[in-house]
């Protein structure tokens, strides 16, 4: 076979390798919404002495880290649950179902949760892109999906619990604690998707009002691996503290970039909000000892009901398991759907969103309280830093649970942020 | 002044890290023609061998060290029992293999996360590699230097190999001209199976020099294996040195864009040169030269 021919076909093959690549490797990221939601009577069965209820978790794909570990703790509140006598005298009947880290899954699976298993209600979802993507099959269906993790706000719908932080539970009590350690300047860095630049939106509206300047704002691509340039003109910057909403792999990356730069935690601390328990390990303790996090939950939280949770966790799952702030928001969540429930004395959506406002549950956490609004729930926060025994323990405390304000309309700052 | 030296040495260490990950391609892809989608894998599989390696030896100076010949013997195994397996019966078939390659790379990662566990594990860097080295005008991060050593060192060996023995020659002789090489009593098979050992080996050595920069989980490859194509491609095929000039012109434009962009328009800048590049020159920085007429 002559060589002429051969080189051609490498090139051909050359290309076709390329465009492969980047098209098999972008189909996890792939984000569409899908409205799948038909209204229809509801089917959930309430006759006999047990009820489904649906948990809707990624348990393949690369959320499956993360959204395995909220699946574990949902499983350990639904066998408490049980234990203790269930749902007004109804056994839980968990349905699992696996949203593959693809929002249309995420949505395809809810309806059929909701339609073909006929559950009284879902739990589940980690990315806003699959939250905003079973938001108009829960409405269709006039259905509930409570959902556990901190989000970027602006959103309220009849159909969702959020029992993860908003912003002004989470991103602006971190602001505050910096403001009080004298913090001038601050560096911001994410990855480029939606919860990072809206969180700097809002970062940037506070630091105007408060006489802090902004010395940078970087976003890194999903995935991206290599930090030297952002890590370059963050210490050139020179500001007092990063803030850090960088997501997943990126994290080891940046932090061990920040470390061999010669940056440290006592000269210029990193406050992220998307590092908890479960990834200190995988980054490393030395690359992270002394930076600080914003969360409401930590595995380190000094209540009773954290004392039992920690402890029934790693009976269930073994002594090496973490606890973590999102686990907690999941494991709350099912408890705080029993409240509505038992308090409505009806399994119908209707009867539980009308009970719903009001509802208290002594958390991990600590006393939380739904807001019958917003849909939200009033949540202490709480600034923790990352210690050498690789867990986080609280450095600062709000001190009193904060009302959820996911358009942040009480804070005068913030003016003008929810409608852009 | 010192920007631009900071900015320089990143983007020759981003090229030093595209070159590592690329080199192993470079040989497979480049002078054997499969396009191997597993390759990102193999890389991982590096990563996590660096992972075992510091269970067994607590020293973290010690187990880099004899992670990267047994990253290679691992990676290189694993690339010899794809090429026996699967690919030995699919050369000429450019479009089955990318299938086919694209499937054991999937079923690489599951392997990877049911073995140890869907979350990254930490690789320790030893106490020398973190940190900087002060260079007078700057600070460098001493891992960086490393990998930029690492990546000249593993091109001059795979340099040295490809000229100076008679394995590498056997290897030429086949990417120019297989018939012949053939006709001359050159066993291409074995040189196949060889090559690719060699190729699949270096990513397992890219794989541990990449646990000090990133994470080390299931999904590691994947993040560099089209960066890793890019290099090739641009470099021309068939060429080891067109890789290399291609790694580098890639990191340093890729440091450039982003220092006076951001990280996402610069990496569309980098695409946009290459697509311009290709357009003018179709078959790379540098390509196989043959006196064939047709």
């Amino acid at each position: 076979m002559s060589t002429q021919r051969t080189r051609g076909r490498l090139l051909r093959a050359a290309s076709l390798a390329v465009t492969a690549a980047m098209v098999l490797t972008a189909c996890g990221s792939r984000v569409d919404d899908e409205s799948g939601g038909q209204a229809a009577a509801s089917c959930v069965d309430t006759s006999g002495d047990s009820v489904k209820v649906g948990f809707l978790n990624s348990l393949s794909g690369t959320m499956a880290i993360s959204e395995k570990t909220v699946h574990d703790a949902l499983q350990l509140a639904a066998e408490q649950i049980n234990a203790d006598g269930g749902v007004l005298g109804k056994q839980l009947d968990v349905v699992s179902e696996d949203g593959a880290s693809e929002p249309t899954v995420f949505a395809e699976k809810a309806g059929k949760l909701i339609s073909s298993d006929c559950v009284a209600a879902v739990f589940g979802g980690w990315t806003s892109s699959s939250r905003k993507a079973m938001l108009p099959v829960f409405e269709g269906a006039n259905s509930l999906l409570f959902y556990p993790v901190q989000y970027e706000g602006l959103e309220s719908s009849p159909n969702i619990f959020y029992t993860g932080a908003t912003t002004n539970q989470q991103i602006v009590p971190a602001l505050d604690y910096l403001k009080e350690q004298g913090t001038k300047s601050v560096f911001l860095v994410g990855s480029d998707y939606v919860f990072p630049r809206t969180a700097n939106k809002i970062i940037k509206a506070y630091a105007k009002a408060n006489g802090i300047e902004i010395k940078g704002e970087e976003y890194a691509p999903l995935g991206h691996t290599d930090f030297s340039t952002i890590t370059n003109k963050v210490k050139a910057a020179g500001a007092d503290a990063v803030f850090n909403t960088l997501n997943g792999d990126s994290n080891v990356a940046f932090f061990k970039e920040y470390r061999n730069a010669g940056l440290t935690a006592e000269a210029m601390p990193v406050v992220s909000v998307s590092i908890a328990e479960e990834e200190i390990s995988g980054i490393g303790l030395d690359n992270l000892a002394g930076q600080l996090t914003s969360w409401n939950y930590y595995q380190t939280v000094d209540t009773p009901a954290n004392a039992a949770f920690v402890d029934a966790f790693k009976a269930k799952y073994g002594d090496n398991r973490v606890t973590s702030d999102p686990m907690e928001a999941a494991y709350t969540s099912l408890f705080l759907w029993k409240a509505m429930v038992e308090k409505a004395e009806s399994f119908a959506t209707d009867d539980v969103t009308k009970a719903a406002g009001g509802i208290t549950f002594d958390a991990p956490e600590g006393t939380v309280t739904v807001n019958g609004e917003n849909h939200h729930i009033a949540k202490t926060a709480l600034i923790g830093r990352i210690e050498r025994d690789g867990l986080i323990h609280t450095v600062w405390s709000s001190g009193k649970p904060i009302e959820p304000d996911p358009y942040l309309e009480g804070y005068a700052w913030a003016e003008g942020l929810s409608a852009s | 002044m010192e920007a631009l030296v900071n900015q320089l040495f990143a983007g020759l260490s981003l090229g030093s890290v595209l070159l590592l990950a690329a080199l192993g391609l470079a040989l497979t892809f480049g002078q054997m023609g499969v396009i191997n989608m597993a390759h990102g894998e193999f890389i991982m599989a590096g990563a996590y061998t660096a992972y075992v390696v510091q269970g067994a030896i607590s020293d973290a100076g010690v187990s880099l060290f004899v992670s990267i010949p047994l990253g290679f013997l691992v990676g290189g195994l694993m690339g010899v029992a794809l090429e026996a397996t699967l690919l030995r019966r699919m050369y000429h078939r450019p479009l089955d293999t990318l299938l086919v390659t694209w499937g054991v790379a999937l079923i690489l990662q599951q392997l990877a996360r049911d073995i140890f566990g869907a979350p990254n594990v930490e690789v320790r860097a030893p106490g020398w590699l973190s940190g900087s080295v002060d260079l007078g005008v700057t600070q460098v991060p001493s891992a960086r230097l490393f990998i930029l050593a690492l990546s000249i060192a593993a091109v001059v060996g795979l340099g040295v190999v490809l000229r100076t023995t008679p394995l590498g020659r056997r290897i030429r002789g086949v990417v120019q001209n297989r018939d012949l090489a053939e006709t001359v009593g050159i066993s291409t098979r074995s040189t196949d199976r060889l090559t690719f050992f060699i190729g699949s080996g270096l990513a397992g050595v890219a794989g541990v020099a990449l646990t000090l920069l990133g994470s080390t989980g299931p999904t590691l490859g994947t993040n560099y294996i089209v960066d890793a194509f890019l290099v090739v491609v641009a470099g021309g095929i068939g060429q080891i040195k067109g890789s290399v000039i291609a790694a580098f012109a890639l990191g340093v434009l890729q440091a450039a864009f982003e220092y006076s962009t951001t990280a996402s328009i610069a990496k569309v800048l980098v695409f946009v040169v290459i697509v311009v590049f290709l357009q003018i020159r179709p078959q790379g920085i540098f390509s196989v030269r043959t006196r064939s007429l047709v």
